[in-house]
């Protein structure tokens, strides 16, 4: 297992070396650069800042400067913050986009796998039904929606939240965002494991465990359960990294200031360093828990070996 | 045998189309979200035009009017617009009086008062057709009369005073458009693409797999925003791009059942009876791809409005003054503490739109996938 997860590791690292590449050019080939806003800065000024960046070098020399300091894990300046480097700028907004994406997965991996499996245990009557209802409705109404209605219903018209902003992590100030990333997720979990959970329900052990004369709750908890975790499992990977990344929308609507709008913020402003900054961090993300899930397979499954 | 053949009732076959569609008509739910869908798509198309009012016209007396099943002005509001108007005149009001349709106003001035500001009450957007009834002989006194215009907003106005109705159906018009045309954009490349690397085979399906897997590695939001920087905000161009990049999908699904339909036993008997790689293709390979095609197509629509309206809310998609579903919603949810109809006509749209597409596609799904019956 240890081999398996060094040689993971191992792996990652050409991946990621191509994800650095084909950002790093693509984001140069676009026209414009960090300092050519509309309300122009004279052109000796301009001149400066590009050379004190070392914006001026060719495009290989700058790529070889960019991969050896992000091997010192610096990331850089920020071009359009200057006050802040990159790795300032993301040891503030970081640590809050994970919070919320981190209780929005658990929230969703707990009630999401309770009402799937609440569904398969009725299937065909009404508690299946209104699940099913349930979970189309959260997985078609996109999250723009979902966040300023959120904020009209609890915000202004219970008066129950903030409408928005994060309160230095007052808990109240996270209920809102928290909800409205956890609800799609909440609905993909829920059709996935009332799946699984159906299909685990018809297994053989199962038929056992009921002939032996097992109660309904050991039956589903102890042994159908872990039968129908593993699509949820494998589901926990991409959802993670996507979830603690941060979200644009959410994060935009309740004014958090969160790591979400980096991205969409850099590229427009041609923020070259913050951009990559982000693609960077959202693969090491996507590959740690894509790593973590393949671990965790093996862990629930003990068929599943990696040699 | 011949006996048999001779006293057997004639059965009609039904075709897997005609298969499909008996179906999907036993299924009360696509089929009434497939009216909706027409409707929404016919009014879309055909509303802007029937609604009184321009999508781009500006009324400047009813900024943020709610919606209302009545007519406006209401008849608290006639005095307001009234004097304000006046006041543009710089006159003052002797008297005024409403007779059923219209505002008869007597105006006194120091000043010997112009005919020609009359002017300033069809400017209001109240009142039209002022006409002169009467001046004192010293000219320093003016009855004007003015019919009332009566103006529906049903879905109330916007913050710059256009009419919500016609907005909501010209962003239909938009945001339906966009997903058919990115939607279609994404099946021709995926299908034209999966079908070459499936038929091919062999290495050159790997090399055409291996750039769909590289490809699908970068993520997503990543290539959208750099195709934004590419074709700055031209959104035709924009969603052909957008169309071009959600083709990876389709290409994969589409190779893998073209592998697989090229491997059943019915193609392998088609072979063996002496049919013609073109005759297979057309008579077996194509019929069974489209069903898939035709799923993935419904799945897609909602997706490209979807990512459209992600897009106009960030403010990279649609803009000013052309409109979309997007662009209203993230208008809406600015302004939700104070004129929360901005947010909830455009959503209601939005939204069952997307529903009906979904158990469109759902119903589609059920009807043409061979292994439930």
């Amino acid at each position: 297992m240890l081999r398996y997860v060094l040689r993971r590791l191992l792996t990652a690292i050409p991946t990621l070396f191509v994800i650095v590449t084909m950002a790093f050019f693509l984001m140069r080939v676009a026209p414009g650069g960090p300092f050519n806003q509309e309300r122009g800065l004279s052109p000796e000024i301009r001149a400066n800042l590009e050379a004190q960046f070392g914006l001026n070098d060719p495009l290989w020399l700058q790529f070889v400067h960019y991969l050896g300091n992000l091997l010192r894990g610096n990331f850089g300046p920020s071009y359009n913050m200057p006050d802040f480097t990159v790795t300032e700028l993301f040891a503030k907004g970081l640590p809050i986009s994970v919070q919320l994406g981190a209780s929005a997965l658990v929230l969703a991996l707990l009630l999401g796998s309770m009402l799937g499996t609440i569904a398969a245990l009725n299937q065909n009557k009404l508690g299946d039904y209104t699940v099913i209802a349930l979970a189309t409705a959260g997985s078609t109404i996109p999250t723009f929606v979902i966040a300023p209605v959120i904020q009209l219903l609890f915000g202004l018209t219970w008066r129950l939240l903030p409408i928005g902003g994060w309160g230095d992590g007052a808990f109240i100030n996270k209920v809102g965002p928290v909800l409205t990333l956890a609800l799609p997720q909440i609905a993909i979990v829920a059709r996935l494991m009332r799946g699984s959970m159906i299909e685990s329900l018809r297994s053989h052990h199962i038929r056992t465990a009921r002939a032996l004369g097992l109660s309904d709750w050991s039956v589903v908890v102890k042994h159908a359960l872990r039968g129908a975790i593993l699509p949820i499992v494998s589901f926990t990977g991409p959802a993670a990294a996507a979830l603690l990344t941060g979200s644009v929308i959410v994060e935009t609507i309740f004014s958090i200031p969160g790591v979400g709008r980096y991205f969409v913020d850099a590229a427009l402003n041609r923020d070259y360093t913050l951009v990559m900054g982000t693609v960077v961090v959202i693969a090491i993300f996507t590959i740690v828990f894509n790593l973590i899930v393949d671990v965790m397979y093996a862990v629930v499954d003990p068929r599943v070996r990696y040699d | 045998m011949t006996d048999i053949a001779a006293t057997a009732p004639t059965v009609i076959g039904r075709s897997l189309w005609g298969d499909a569609w008996a179906r999907l008509k036993a299924n009360r739910a696509a089929m009434f979200s497939l009216f909706y869908l027409a409707l929404i798509a016919v009014i879309s198309v055909f509303g802007p035009s029937l609604v009184p009012h321009q999508y781009t016209t500006i009324y400047g007396d009813y900024v943020r009017t709610p919606p209302s099943l009545s007519a406006y002005p209401k008849a608290d509001t006639i005095e307001t617009a009234l004097t304000e108007a006046i006041k543009r005149m710089r006159v003052d009001i002797k008297e005024w009086r409403q007779e059923g349709n219209k505002v008869f106003v007597i105006v006194k001035s120091a000043k010997p008062i112009d005919d020609r500001n009359i002017r300033y009450l069809d400017r209001s957007d109240a009142f039209d057709d002022t006409k002169i009834e009467s001046k004192s002989p010293d000219g320093l006194e003016v009855t004007m009369s003015a019919s009332i215009k009566q103006q529906y907003f049903l879905f109330g106005t916007d913050n710059t005073g256009r009419d919500l109705l016609s907005r909501t159906l010209m962003a239909g018009r938009i945001s339906l458009a966009i997903g058919l045309l990115a939607g279609v954009v994404a099946v021709v490349i995926g299908v034209v693409y999966g079908a070459a690397a499936g038929f091919a085979g062999g290495k050159v399906d790997e090399v055409m797999m291996r750039i769909v897997d590289v490809l699908y590695s970068l993520p997503f939001i990543f290539f959208v925003i750099m195709l934004v920087v590419f074709f700055g905000r031209n959104f035709v161009l924009m969603f052909l791009a957008v169309g071009a990049v959600l083709w990876l999908d389709m290409a994969r699904i589409v190779r893998g059942q073209a592998l697989s339909i090229r491997r059943q036993e019915y193609v392998q008997a088609a072979e063996a009876m002496g049919v013609g790689q073109r005759g297979i293709l057309l008579r077996h390979v194509i019929p069974n791809l489209l069903g898939p095609v035709v799923i993935y197509m419904t799945l897609l629509v909602p997706q490209v409005i979807i990512l459209e309206s992600f897009l106009s809310f960030l403010g990279l998609g649609v803009q000013e003054p052309m409109t979309s579903w997007g662009v209203l919603i993230s208008v809406g949810a600015k302004n939700i503490g104070t004129a929360n109809w901005l947010l909830l006509f455009p959503a209601f749209f939005l939204v069952t739109t997307l529903f009906a597409l979904n158990f469109v596609g759902d119903g589609l799904r059920d009807a043409l996938d061979p292994r439930d019956r």
